[in-house]
């Protein structure tokens, strides 16, 4: 029999990057929903997790929010799906994360039940091969299509699932799907699509949930929302006590962290959000109706985000009370940069200054032109091929600015004070290298499904 | 001519990574009228971001007036992607704060 209806539970925009609020979760929790669906992805964490294969959130807060949905789903018996695991959603982070999986089992003592896991790193080499076969990987937001010199420098190649690794894992009777790089919506997006639901709702649900409280009203993150998704609209409930799913809210949601407010890209299509129409239902809650996806046509386009590494990195950190200097500061740094440039000419070095207190967060946006400030602090920033070589490019950028000769300084006994004589070991510098699509015949090809009984509970 | 800065006239400024190669804007706006008062000014375009900026109007790759949620929105490529050696702002949530100060006629 056709569902009705269909409620799921989204507890973080971010899961382990901050922990669950839990009070909101149990709220929700109580209300049994049909589904526990949550990503842990993000790109805003910059390249440097992807490349190195590591997680920018701790251990224990990404345990403790599977531990809460784990504990909440397996008693009611109902689906629980994790998209993009630790951050970046490579296949050592699906690992990490059914490990965690098997130890929250054991220590609850949660009965057997079926997890599918998904992996969704791709091989540069069967990407070189792809290219060299014909494929053309286009370049998102203005890029040129990939070459295979910047395959060269990438280290590694994650694909963005869309819908069809979870839905297949729903068909082979998942009750927990753990998932390397997926979009975030998707992840709901298959739970309504799988139950029955039209296209245009169910990629809605997953775009207004994916975020959890930020479509909701006041400014708190971290706190659970629940969407109902009908074969009519999709309405959307704040679950903490304080805070409520407002048409403002909600249609002010569409447009977070994304250029264009009225569109959304999927593998498979996109959702168009330009005739929404939103409507106050209670006090926490917002209806949504109008929304509509429009399948791709011709071979499905999976996204793809690849990371390289670009050198060792070392910061040094220089504060400048000289107002001679200060009025002259441009000329400071120029002779600190001549001045590597005598030791490394030819090398291949990068020696970046941020000038705080002239336009150390903004650089060349900053309309503020003139020097307001009465101290400057400038962070160098040198990445080289080897550590020794980023220690030395970062120490002599850093301290040739206590030599700096300028004409008519006073201070002739050094212009700049330190509160460490040296520089410091930074994480290795990378640098986002795909931002790109790929056409796939299949959409499932470039996703491993793999499925296990998971019985740890039952040795507890 | 009387003037208000956008500061005093909208609910939300604020800026935010798009992907890994855009920072977009949003200017939100809690009453319908200061919405269409700014968007009638023609103190906040394609035109003036760009200037305020001092960036060519080619950056901007979308500017969009978002009636549903009187919100005005505009997008500006990153020069390097997001988190580069020398990238200032990873997150790109800091280069709003020339917004606050236009002045919109009123």
């Amino acid at each position: 029999m056709k569902r009705k209806s269909l409620r799921i539970i989204c507890p973080n925009g971010h899961m382990g990057f901050a922990p669950t609020k839990e009070g909101s979760f149990w709220i929700g929790a109580e209300t049994r929903p049909d589904y526990y669906c949550c990503d842990s992805g993000s790109d805003d964490i910059g390249p440097g997790p992807l490349g190195s294969d590591t997680s920018v959130s701790p251990y224990d807060w990404e345990k403790h929010d599977l531990e809460l949905m784990l504990i909440a789903s397996r008693r009611q018996g109902v689906p629980m799906m994790i998209g993009s695991s630790g951050d970046t959603g490579t296949n050592s982070r699906v690992d990490m994360y059914v490990d965690m999986i098997r130890q929250i089992s054991r220590k609850h003592r949660i009965k057997p039940f079926k997890l599918v896991t998904f992996y969704s790193e791709l091989d540069k080499e069967d990407l070189r091969r792809r290219m060299k076969s014909g494929d053309v990987v286009e370049g998102l937001d203005e890029r040129t299509p990939l070459s295979l010199a910047e395959l060269d420098q990438t280290d590694r190649v994650v694909a963005m699932a869309g819908v069809h690794p979870f839905i297949k894992g729903l068909q082979m009777g998942a009750d927990v799907i753990i998932g390397g790089r997926s979009s975030d919506a998707a992840i709901f997006a298959a739970a309504a699509l799988y139950e029955g639901f039209p296209e245009n709702h169910s990629y809605y649900i997953g775009k207004v949930l994916e975020c959890a409280s930020f479509c909701a009203e006041p400014y708190m993150a971290k706190e659970s929302v629940i969407g109902t998704i009908t074969h009519e609209d999709v309405t959307v409930t704040a679950m903490h006590p304080d805070q409520r799913c407002t048409v403002a809210s909600v249609a002010g949601h569409a447009m977070y962290e994304r250029s264009n407010a009225y569109y959304e890209y999927f593998a498979g299509g996109t959702l168009d959000m330009t005739h929404c129409r939103y409507e106050q239902v209670d006090a926490k809650s917002t209806r949504v109706t109008g929304q509509i996806f429009v399948p791709t046509v011709g071979r499905t386009k999976v996204k793809l985000e690849g990371s390289g590494k670009v050198g060792e990195r070392y910061i040094g950190i220089v504060g400048i009370r000289d107002p001679y200097s200060i009025r002259n500061i441009d000329r400071v740094i120029d002779w600190a940069r001549s001045q590597v440039e005598e030791r490394f000419s030819g090398k291949p070095y990068q020696l970046f200054y941020n000038i705080y207190g002239k336009n150390g967060v903004m650089g060349d946006l900053e309309p503020v032109r003139e020097i307001r400030s009465h101290e400057l602090c400038v962070i160098v920033e040198g990445v080289a091929p080897t550590k020794e070589m980023a220690e030395e490019v970062t120490l002599i950028g850093s301290r040739q600015i206590f030599y700096a000769r300028l004409p008519e300084v006073k201070g002739t006994a050094g212009t700049a004070a330190f509160v460490i004589d040296g520089v410091l070991p930074a994480p290795p510098g990378y640098k986002w290298t795909l931002n790109h699509v790929l056409p796939v015949d299949d959409p499932m090809e470039l996703f491993t499904l793999n499925e296990m009984v998971i019985r740890d509970g039952e040795e507890g | 001519m009387k003037t208000k800065k956008l500061i005093d006239l909208a609910k939300t400024i604020r800026s935010k990574n798009a992907g890994t190669d855009k920072i977009t804007f949003d200017i939100i706006f809690r009453e319908k009228e200061n919405y269409e008062l700014v968007k009638k000014s023609g103190a906040l375009t394609r035109q003036t971001v760009a200037a305020l900026f001092n960036i060519p109007e080619e950056r901007i790759s979308d500017f969009v007036e978002f009636d549903p949620a009187y919100a005005i929105k505009f997008t500006i490529r990153r020069l390097e992607p997001s988190g580069s050696p020398g990238d200032r702002d990873i997150f790109g949530c800091q280069q709003y704060p020339p917004l606050l100060d236009i002045e919109v006629p009123v």
